[in-house]
């Protein structure tokens, strides 16, 4: 199960590389360098070094007592990935793809953004490491998102904004690839999902396994034992690859990804390329979308614009095939319940797309018995989407 | 063994033929991309006898999607146009029907993989075939993954067009050209689709250097857009390939009666800034 991909950055039927000749050689030299450094003692020691000192990490694994006591079943602990510098799980992949950058000779990086968090922790490495950087991001990402554009522009970036198609996520990662043909030379595309060509999604989930490994290591020294569930929210799906890929192989450990169903998938306003969608092939890889029949990508749906995207990793659609790891659809209002449940149990203040995991675990937790253990990943906090959230429930900030 | 070109006995295609003609003639070809369905499906066919009438010697039909990641802001606003009429690859290949009743002109289906993937691999081949194209390519498909369709096109005899380019070093032209059948697409710059006001110097020595991997004629194109760039590169080239530039005069006219005269007399133009060597 860990072994994927294979050569050419297959998983299964899925993943590889569909892109035009002139990023292929672009590709293969990103993944000679990867393949050259991942497993070098000094890149290894360098990454470690800003996981810790300037992430921030280890990010603590905490026992929500209260979120558990209110639900009244399976202990429920959070990854707080929200505590990472920037807010977010996205910036241990940015530290990753940027050191790979600085060694490659790139003085320029890219990038793709729908709820802002990759660009802004992308926009952070940039800064940190004196690298040109723009991102891409959808104009209607940009009216829902404006805290994250800011934050982007103080770091140094330049935001472009998409205007064609849908101007969301998808769009903004169309974008960023017509820059990265025509700049391949100097620049440096940093995608921040495990989606894309090979090597994106093995490296992208090898960078953000350090959730997956700290968490184990962590709730076995809590509980004593592996725990019996994990859920992870997923859109493209790094956060949770990096939280699920460590623990592939213990087989009694059970994994859902939450997928976002915005109005719910009858209604066909959502985003859910595993349960709602097909095979077919977007953004360099092959993995379920959601297209017509005729194989036109169409419009997605939900509050979150993290999880605003028609495609999915292609581990996860390998994961979901070969029945490894269920895959659920948690709709924008139960997600605001959770949302909220957090913000009243807890005192956290969850991001919009981890609050779709939030509410799948007090689904869960509730049918499981009290001395089992569930991990949910928070991968990111909420103060970004306060707008959006002050909207839907109708009060002024 | 030993890696002699190979004896392809795949019988001539239209594009393999129409390459000797011309090259027993001492001419280079006009190859004319324009995008199926943009304005419409009705005026796609004229535009396309109108284009062989005024000198085109192939044609590149582009098949709409939704999301066409390689192409510049020009064919971008066409595909969407196209999309937004609803016209999805099953018309194109209507279309190519209907074009066959009345012209014998090379089509080259041109598009994006999803599309194709999502109609079925052998299903399409087929299609393809008895709708009367000649050539596929598929921007976003290297190579490397090109296996599945290349199988199925073989069995059909429609020559599989590859792009190569300026990043393409020996290993990978010759890994592509071994793919290859009917002509290779040279791409003339690290970039979208779309015109530019210059060809760049090196390009000639890129074709040069391609040519050592094969027998197989080659065209230019991305960014040429007036006679006397397609002079510069017919002088080195086999063919010269215009995309943007005519969408752009179709785009500009599609509402005027006199539609097709500006683009016949656009390629006109560009067909004799290609003789004029």
């Amino acid at each position: 199960m860990k072994k994927m991909p294979d050569k050419l950055g297959h998983f299964g039927i899925y993943g590889g590389r569909y892109i035009s000749e002139t990023l292929m050689p672009a590709v293969m030299e990103l993944e000679e360098a990867y393949a050259k450094w991942r497993n070098d003692p000094g890149f290894k020691k360098e990454f470690s070094y800003y996981l810790k000192e300037y992430v921030g990490r280890p990010t603590p694994l905490y026992f929500a007592e209260r979120l558990t006591k209110k639900i009244g079943g399976a202990k429920i602990y959070l990854k707080r990935e929200d505590l990472c510098h920037t807010g977010a799980h996205k910036i241990n992949n940015t530290i990753g793809q940027i050191l790979l950058a600085k060694r490659m000779g790139k003085k320029r990086v890219i990038a793709e953004t729908g709820a802002g968090q990759h660009g802004v922790a992308t926009a952070t490495v940039a800064a940190m490491f004196g690298l040109e950087c723009e991102v891409y991001m959808g104009e209607d990402d940009i009216k829902r998102q404006l805290p994250n554009v800011f934050r982007m522009k103080l770091l140094g970036a330049k935001v472009t904004p998409v205007t064609s198609g849908s101007k969301t996520l998808k769009d903004a990662m169309n974008e960023a690839l017509r820059d990265w043909v025509t700049n391949v030379y100097n620049t440096f595309y940093i995608i921040g999902t495990v989606a894309g060509p090979h090597p994106y999604p093995m490296m992208v989930r090898d960078f953000q396994s350090v959730i997956g490994n700290e968490a184990r290591k962590q709730i076995k020294e809590k509980t004593g034992k592996l725990p019996d569930l994990l859920i992870a929210c997923v859109g493209g799906g790094s956060n949770a690859m990096g939280l699920f890929y460590p623990f592939l192989d213990d087989k009694k450990v059970k994994m859902i990804g939450v997928e976002a169903a915005g109005e719910g998938i009858k209604t066909g306003k959502h985003a859910c390329s595993i349960n709602g969608g097909t095979v077919g092939v977007l953004h360099g890889n092959k993995t379920y979308l959601l297209q017509d029949k005729f194989g036109q990508i169409v419009d997605t749906h939900s509050i979150s614009a993290g999880l605003d995207y028609p495609g999915v990793g292609p581990e996860h659609a390998y994961l979901h095939d070969s029945g490894r790891v269920d895959y659920t659809p948690i709709t924008d209002k139960e997600a605001l319940e959770g949302f909220q449940t957090l913000c009243l149990t807890e005192g956290i203040i969850p991001a919009l797309e981890s609050s779709h995991a939030i509410a799948y675990a007090m689904k869960a937790a509730k049918k499981m018995k009290k001395n089992s253990v569930i991990i949910v990943n928070l991968s990111g906090r909420g103060d970004k989407d306060l707008n959006t959230v002050s909207k839907a429930f109708n009060f002024e900030i | 063994m030993k890696t002699a070109k190979k004896e392809k006995t795949i019988p001539k295609t239209r594009i393999s033929g129409l390459f000797e003609d011309l090259k027993a003639r001492g001419e280079k070809a006009l190859v004319a991309f324009i995008t199926a369905g943009d304005p419409d499906l009705a005026a796609t066919k004229d535009i396309i006898l109108t284009l062989e009438k005024s000198g085109a010697d192939i044609i590149e039909l582009g098949i709409p999607f939704s999301d066409p990641a390689a192409d510049g802001p020009t064919i971008q606003a066409s595909s969407e146009r196209a999309v937004k009429k609803g016209v999805m690859l099953p018309d194109v290949l209507g279309l190519v029907k209907e074009v066959r009743k009345e012209s014998e002109i090379p089509i080259v289906l041109f598009g994006y993989y999803n599309p194709v993937f999502t109609f079925g691999l052998k299903k399409f081949a087929k299609a393809a075939k008895s709708a009367g194209a000649d050539g596929v390519l598929i921007v976003d498909l290297p190579a490397e993954e090109s296996d599945e369709l290349k199988t199925e096109l073989d069995r059909e005899g429609i020559d599989f067009i590859f792009l190569v380019t300026p990043t393409s070093d020996d290993r990978r032209m010759k890994t592509i050209a071994d793919k290859a059948s009917g002509f290779l697409y040279f791409v003339s710059v690290t970039g979208v689709t779309g015109a530019r006001t210059q060809v760049s110097k090196d390009v000639s020595s890129y074709v040069k250097r391609l040519k050592k991997f094969t027998d197989l004629p080659v065209g230019v194109g991305f960014g040429i857009s007036t006679p006397a760039q397609a002079k510069e590169v017919a002088s080195y080239a086999d063919g010269v390939i215009v995309g943007s530039a005519i969408v752009n005069k179709i785009a500009q006219n599609s509402a005027s009666d006199g539609l097709l005269k500006e683009v016949g007399d656009f390629v006109s133009g560009l067909k004799q800034g290609i003789g004029s060597n």
